[in-house]
């Protein structure tokens, strides 16, 4: 499955500096409580889990429930510690996988 | 006559409500916590839930959630957790942080199945618990319309 992720980091930061990552990915959703045309319940499928990772090492994870909005969008923060790479994992329903990187140099 | 006509009046009412028989049950909801918690005390205070006091839309719903915390090695933000009452389930977002998000202010976008009193939990590293709660009208709800 394909998804579109918008990631926006901040290139670059001071050593220290508390920076604001935003994220975006397009994913319907589904709820799994709503009913088709035909009254059969619709499945769930939606992203159950996101995490980031900071050079390797996990600084923010979350789980996502059917009460999220389509085209998850979550924001958080981070201490700017050293220039490397941001990466960015989503995991959902029906086998969905998605990751993003992001790099950011800190001087 | 008359009883039959209220008869009528409770049962259109009750076809009425039917759709949102759906919703998550109060002791759902206090299990949901229950297990974020493990039946630690909740106090009131040092997170702030940010969400419009009015929405049209259920649909996409921005909502912020802050914690004051120093967000030291030994003096941090470990979880934030979100609950709301009128879903089908009781959990909304559960997210993991740590000393090195230097800042516990964290926002997302929800769904809302009608009016409903949404609860911010914050789990801090010494084990205590906080949380703030915040009432949100919804004019068009989200989750239960179905596909037309």
């Amino acid at each position: 499955m394909s998804a579109r992720a918008l990631i926006n980091v901040p290139r670059k930061a001071k050593r220290g500096e508390v920076i604001e990552i935003k994220t975006l990915i397009s994913h319907i959703m589904e709820t799994g409580f709503r009913h088709g045309t035909t009254g059969e319940l619709i499945p769930r499928d939606i992203i159950t889990s996101f995490t980031c990772k900071y050079n390797g090492e996990e600084i923010f994870a979350t789980q996502l429930y059917p009460a999220i909005a389509a085209n998850p969008f979550v924001t958080f923060h981070t201490v700017a510690t050293e220039s490397g790479t941001l990466a960015f994992h989503w995991i959902g329903d029906n086998g969905f996988e998605m990751t993003e990187e992001a790099k950011i140099a800190v001087e | 006559m008359k009883s039959s006509r209220r008869l009528f009046l409770a049962g259109a009412a009750a076809v009425t409500l039917l759709p949102f028989a759906a919703e998550a049950t109060p002791e759902e909801l206090a299990a949901a916590i229950k297990e974020v918690t493990g039946g630690a005390e909740l106090r009131t205070g040092k997170v702030t839930l940010d969400i419009p006091p009015i929405v049209e839309n259920g649909n996409t719903v921005p909502m912020t959630v802050s914690v004051e915390s120093p967000m030291t090695a030994d003096d941090y933000v470990k979880a934030i957790h979100v609950f709301n009452e009128k879903n089908p389930q009781p959990n909304v977002v559960s997210m993991q942080l740590g000393p090195r998000a230097g800042k516990a202010h964290v926002s997302t976008r929800v769904r809302l199945a009608g009016t409903q009193t949404l609860t911010a939990i914050a789990e801090m590293s010494d084990g205590t618990y906080w949380s703030d709660s915040q009432e949100v009208i919804v004019t068009l709800a989200a989750c239960l319309e179905d596909l037309i």
